[in-house]
């Protein structure tokens, strides 16, 4: 990120040329129009978020330490379990997946920038005012909004003011998902250097292309019943109010059509980056491309009809149920489908293990038995176990941290030498890595016993005969916890500031695509004219 | 460790047992079929899981390029891909096959021997026999008082910690019971673990579900879905009681119910509905408001409140009756008419409100009557 | 900016300047979200705050559109840039569309579920007086299962409903002969079927407020009127509000002709307005059919 921090340590820019050298001070960040500056802003924030979002956890791991409130009342506890899951969500994995999209996906393609950049700042600075909102919800009367990430009515309809902040830090939070999505479906249909074809485009840019059309498909919904929510709140309606003819569960509805495809958003742009890192490290081209890319528009397409996985409980007729099941089981086959083909990259490759292919086959691994425990809990019957227990819990870490956020930590391994121009430490990226692989599974594999015992969620106290696991689980998230500010402290600092080796424009041997056609780190500008394109549209010839 | 290293915590039997690992051993037949359907799935999943990474770790392991390993070239194959399409779509096809008889017997509700309501109120559940044996028992079920305090305390203890409840619900052996649940403010979930039961209550709607328990003993679990602050403190205990037993519990529980009744005509005196009304407040009340009706938080202050101390008495009873803030005060009106004058007279004469005013039950008929 | 141009000194592609606009629209945002919040919890500096953002707002707009203006008559925008504004109206359009599904959806689940739900034979345990009937309303029967809701009287299809679907229909029309005339270079009439346009819409919502009132004074159908009034309101309200903000267009669009901007090969800006206009009349026709007459 120095390539963008430090303006002076560049190769000198024709001096004359200001159209190409970044503006000095700070309005290069708060006026940008650059997509790599907007990249890192993106970055930078979603760290903070998830520091944030971090610390939260490490509030709710404390107190279920040990059985009985030590240190926070049960609102409280709430609260953070509430703000923990929607900052990590809204504020954490989507903001960072943009920020990889808005740098890598005009190198990827060939193109100078992002669509409507003017629209893509927009897009980042919403954030700030959504995630003030959001944090200062804290300090209004009655505290932050304590009725889970979900915003399950009638329990939203209690809630004090904070809620509506929360409500409207969704708005504007969706407003920039979605312009965000329409950039990139944008850039990636019409900005594509000539020779880039759909089916020779890298797939991290289909992978994002497909989660940009889940966003502006689904972003409104949950504006919708967000709306319905601040309506039934302050003027009257009764949507969710069954006294005036309304429904509770239909919240639930509408909020799943939106958050079962949100959970793809935040997997899709992840089995992008690995993509692209397997074949890099073994060498080797990635195996079934096209039905990579039609397992992804699979999993986009089904992630439609399977909402009510997540509502087996309300009640269903029993053919809502099966349905339901069924379809949910479906995902199964073409994420299977992309896991064999990583692992058929794999196979008779001539691989290597630096941090990146580290974190890769950690999230292969990890993220496989999410997708299995995700399995189990779609078996109806065995959901009505599970449901609202510890398993869940469980189940979306499993997924959301060692599928979403590993993936994230590969790619800027992968990419961050691109970005800052300098070589993060093999050894520091190693400690990382299995550090975090550790720590994650002593935090979260104790917690399917919790939830097959019975453990409920969002829960401030509990029985004394979960207090092992629970103590178990606290002890693996301080230590995941102090990995990722190690990180931060240890890797991410000195890259910015230029410390470290100086990075070759391409920095591992079997790395493909464009992005590394442009020297470390990245000039300003690149591709200002459209490159001319070798056959397989991955190294530029003139 | 600690706890259960040093002896400070037992397994609960038909509860939570130390360091449980696995569904709670089935006390019905649905729980004792998801069981097997989990270990079904859990099988499966394993023996694939081993299959896919054993390829993975050995490619690891063989096809490094420090052994030399030169990349080969092949990067596509219809033919096994087309396989790992089909073979894992017929794998999930038979999970769900396996699954659908246990789908339909779980919502197959007919045919009950004893119907149940149970209501779910922030933070209690309330229990109405609706049909069968024992039809007419009423009663509400909350969370051992002391154990709440320890909670707070930070000092929990029992092998019960957080199941003790004053009133469990009773249901005889080997019958089908139905229980049908719903809500008074906002969702609730009641689960019993070892039934195989876990079942929204919805307000304003009506759900069912059904188990038929197949030996004695007690049965615990606790509420499943986020229900405000208190969520964590109102489990459910369910007796399950050979026919005897449970013709027994009946008829001490009408004869309890019968002496219990209270006459909304009768009028009380001061002291009287002062001493009942602390009753009532501490059962109900307190939670929110604070044994010294400070509130806290969005919870507001009877403690010098205006309507507490409003000469008019429909005003606060009024609020008791319908709630108020979308609820955050939830309506109170399952309260029995005496008990809702009582807990009136009650705050108005306690802490700093010295009103000295008191207020019948018949004011609260008639109000309800409006 | 990009430096590449083709033949006729337009850019290959067009990269802005660096801007103040969207980190200003964030604040102004920022002022809205939070002043609304604290306002309707009564707390009354929130409308200050709110008014503080809708003016940084407008500005901010003003300046933005004024910047993109500049640029489109300044030649900047290539063929490549139209098509990127096509894909980008077309799929703005979509998440309205999704936007407008959730309030659908929920009309759909309130009618084909939860009031038939509320009537059922189990659901008698709770509510023991309420019929499924809709609208939830009728001689006999409760507004609501819990009879909290005042009688009321529905929405019709007639007279206003039918006449705002011709308005609408002939404006989906007259809209389309403008875009002819600017094709054929005809700006005078051009500019004379836009006006009639904006005239149609603004009659449309002229229409649209009486009947408002019409439902809040006779009929005494009012946003708190249960489930129907509820989902009345909310979709049609938010319709009317999205051909208020057509409107405005088309008269921004308008204005700008007569200023003399576009020309028959290059004006993708009227165009996008007219997409955004049919997509509010096809909304409309939903609405028509599954508010009104349904
Ligand atoms: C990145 C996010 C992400 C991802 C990718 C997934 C993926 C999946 N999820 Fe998960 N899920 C969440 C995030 C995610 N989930 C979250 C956040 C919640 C909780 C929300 C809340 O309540 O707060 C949740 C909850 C949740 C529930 C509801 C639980 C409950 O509340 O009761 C269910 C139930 O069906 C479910 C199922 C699945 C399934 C079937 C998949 C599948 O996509 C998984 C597919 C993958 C595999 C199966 C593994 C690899 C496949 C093979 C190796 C092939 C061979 C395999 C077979 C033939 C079996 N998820
Ligand atoms: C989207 C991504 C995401 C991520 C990355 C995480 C990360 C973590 N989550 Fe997650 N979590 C969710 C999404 C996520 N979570 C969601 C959606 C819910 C559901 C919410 C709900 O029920 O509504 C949830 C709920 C949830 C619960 C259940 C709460 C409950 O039911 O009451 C728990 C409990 O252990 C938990 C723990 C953790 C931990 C330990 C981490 C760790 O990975 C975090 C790692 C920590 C850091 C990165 C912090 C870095 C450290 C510092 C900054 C310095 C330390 C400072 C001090 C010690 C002062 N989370
Ligand atoms: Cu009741 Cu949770
Ligand atoms: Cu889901």
């Amino acid at each position: 990120m120095s390539a963008v921090l430090d303006a002076h340590g560049r190769p000198a820019h024709d001096a004359h040329d200001h159209a190409h050298g970044p503006t000095p001070g700070w309005r290069r960040w708060v006026y940008a129009t650059n997509h790599k500056d907007i990249g890192t802003m993106y970055l930078l924030f979603s760290f903070t978020m998830l520091m944030i979002g971090g610390v939260l956890a490490l509030c709710i791991r404390a107190e279920l330490f040990k059985p009985g409130l030590q240190f926070f009342n049960p609102e409280l506890f709430n609260q953070f379990t509430t703000m923990h899951g929607l900052i990590m969500v809204f504020g954490a994995i989507m903001p960072a997946f943009v920020g990889f999209a808005n740098w890598m996906i005009p190198l990827q393609i060939g193109a100078s920038d992002m669509a409507f950049a003017r629209m893509n700042n927009f897009s980042f600075w919403l954030l700030i005012p959504a995630a003030l909102l959001l944090v200062s919800s804290f300090f209004m009367p009655g505290g932050a909004p304590a009725a889970g990430w979900t915003l399950y009515a009638p329990l939203t309809l209690q809630m004090g003011p904070a809620m509506d902040a929360g409500i409207f830090a969704m708005h504007i939070m969706g407003a920039s998902s979605i312009m965000g999505a329409i950039n990139i479906i944008v850039t990636v249909l019409n900005m594509r250097a000539p020779g880039m074809t759909l089916m020779k485009m890298p797939l991290f840019a289909w992978t994002w292309l497909i989660t940009a059309y889940l966003l502006i498909a689904v972003m409104p919904v949950l504006a919708g019943a967000i709306t319905m929510t601040l309506t039934d709140r302050h003027f009257g309606t009764s949507f969710f109010n069954p006294a005036g003819g309304g429904d509770p569960v239909m919240y639930q509805h509408i909020f799943w059509f939106f958050g079962h495809p949100e959970v793809y958003i935040m997997i899709l742009p992840a089995f992008g980056i690995i993509s692209a890192i397997i074949p890099a490290f073994a060498r080797k081209k990635l195996f079934g491309y096209t039905s990579m890319v039609y397992a992804t528009g699979s999993i986009a397409i089904l992630s439609f009809i399977v909402w009510a996985h997540h509502m087996y409980t309300t009640g269903m007729p029993v053919t809502g149920q099966l349905f339901f099941m069924y379809a949910t089981m479906l995902i199964a086959v073409p994420t299977g489908v992309k896991i064999f083909n990583w692992v058929a990259t794999m196979w008779r490759g001539s691989m290597t293990f630096e941090t990146p292919m580290l974190f890769a086959v950690g999230f292969l691994f990890v993220f496989s038995m999410g997708g299995f425990t995700g399995l189990i809990l779609s078996m109806a019957p065995v959901d009505l176990q599970l449901q609202d227990t510890y398993y869940v819990v469980a189940h979306f870490h499993y997924v959301l941290v060692a599928g979403s956020l590993f993936a994230m930590f590969a790619g800027y391994y992968y990419w961050g030498p691109k970005w800052t121009g300098v070589m993060y430490s093999e050894t520091r990226g190693r400690i990382h890595f299995w550090g975090s692989l550790i720590f994650f599974n002593i935090t979260f594999f104790p917690m399917h016993f919790l939830g097959l015992a019975g453990m409920p969620r969002r829960y401030a106290d509990y029985p004394m005969q979960f207090a092992d696991f629970n103590e178990i689980a606290s002890i693996g998230a301080f230590g995941f916890g102090f990995m990722q500010v190690y990180f931060f402290l240890a890797t991410v600092l000195p890259m910015m500031r230029g410390r470290g080796e100086p990075a070759p424009a391409k920095p591992w041997e079997g790395a493909e695509g464009l992005e590394w056609e442009v020297p470390s780190p990245a000039p300003h500008h690149t591709f200002e004219t459209p490159p001319k394109l070798d056959e397989t549209a991955t190294r530029v010839v003139g | 460790m600690a706890w259960a290293a040093d002896g400070a915590v037992q397994s609960l039997p038909g509860g939570p047992a130390v360091r449980q690992m696995d569904l709670a051993p089935p006390a019905t037949q649905i729980a004792a079929d998801v069981q097997s359907l989990h270990y079904g799935l859990l099988v499966v999943c394993l023996l694939i899981f081993i299959g896919v990474f054993g390829v993975m770790f050995y490619s690891i392991l063989k096809h490094r390029k420090s052994l030399g390993a030169k990349p080969a070239n092949f990067h596509e194959s219809v033919r096994v891909e087309i396989a790992w399409t089909i073979v894992p779509f017929i794998i999930v096809a038979c999970m769900g096959f396996a699954a659908t008889k246990t789908v339909v017997a779980q919502k197959d509700t007919s045919n009950a021997d004893l119907t149940i309501k149970v209501t779910g109120y922030q933070w209690k559940w309330g229990y109405e026999y609706l049909k069968g044996p024992g039809e007419g028992i009423q009663f509400l079920s909350m969370l051992d008082p002391a154990q709440r305090q320890m909670s707070d305390a930070g000092k929990p203890s029992g092998d019960d910690y957080l199941l003790k409840v004053d009133h469990p619900m009773v249901v005889p052996v080997g019958q089908k019971v139905r229980i049908i649940t719903t809500a008074n403010d906002v969702i609730h979930s009641w689960m019993i673990p070892a039934f195989g039961v876990k079942q929204d209550a919805i307000p304003g709607f009506v759900r069912d579900t059904w188990f038929r328990a197949d030996r004695t003993g007690d049965f615990y679990g606790q509420c499943a879905e986020l229900c405000g602050k208190e969520h964590a403190y109102m489990p459910i205990h369910v007796r399950v009681l050979s026919a005897d037993d449970y013709a027994q519990w009946v008829a001490g529980e009408k004869k309890h119910m019968a002496d219990a009744a209270d006459d909304p005509k009768k009028v009380w005196t001061h002291d009287a509905l002062m001493a009942r009304g602390q009753q009532v407040y501490a059962a109900n009340c307190a939670v929110c408001h604070r044994p010294d009706g400070k509130g806290g938080g969005p919870v507001k202050p009877l403690d010098g409140s205006a309507k507490v101390l409003d000469a008019d008495h429909l005003v606060q009873i009024q609020v008791l009756l319908h709630g108020q803030n979308n609820n955050a005060m939830p309506s109170w009106k399952q309260l029995s008419d005496t008990e809702i004058a009582a807990v009136v007279t009650f705050t108005k004469n306690n802490w700093g409100n010295q009103t000295g005013q008191t207020v019948q039950p018949s004011e609260v008929t008639t109000a309800r009557a409006q | 900016m990009s430096a590449a141009n083709d033949s006729h000194g337009t850019p290959y592609y067009f990269v802005p300047q660096p801007s103040r606009h969207p980190a200003m629209g964030a604040l102004a945002l920022f002022l809205i979200a939070f002043g609304a919040s604290q306002w309707i919890n009564d707390l009354s500096w929130g409308r200050y705050a709110v008014l503080a953002g809708f003016l940084v707002l407008f500005s901010v707009l003003f300046q933005w559109f004024g910047d993109a203006i500049r640029e489109s008559e300044g030649g900047q925008y290539s063929q490549r840039i139209d098509a990127s504004f096509r894909w980008s109206m077309s799929w703005f359009i979509f998440s309205e569309v999704m936007f407008f599904a959730a309030f659908f959806g929920a009309l759909f689940w309130a009618r084909a579920h939860v009031i038939p739900a509320l009537g059922s034979l189990d659901n008698q345990l709770l509510w023991p007086d309420f019929k499924a009937v809709w609208p939830s309303e009728m001689p006999g029967v409760t507004a609501s299962p819990a009879g909290t809701v005042a009688p009321f009287e529905t929405m019709g299809p007639w007279p206003i409903p039918t006449l705002n679907t011709a308005l609408l229909l002939t404006s989906g029309l007259t809209i389309t002969l403008a875009h002819h005339a600017l094709l054929a270079d005809r700006r005078g009439s051009c500019i004379g079927w836009m006006w009639l346009t904006v005239a149609l819409g603004a009659t449309f919502l002229g229409f649209q407020a009486y009947e408002y009132m019409h439902a809040y004074h006779e009929l005494n159908l009012k946003l708190t009127s249960g489930i129907y009034g509820s989902t009345f309101y909310m979709l049609t309200g938010f319709h009317g509000f999205h051909v208020l903000l057509g409107t405005l267009m088309l008269t921004v669009i308008t204005l700008r002709l007569m200023k003399g901007h576009f020309s028959s090969k290059h004006h993708f800006g009227f165009e996008g307005v007219a997409w955004y206009w049919h997509f509010v009349d096809v909304v409309w026709l939903g609405l028509y059919l599954v508010v009104y007459w349904m």
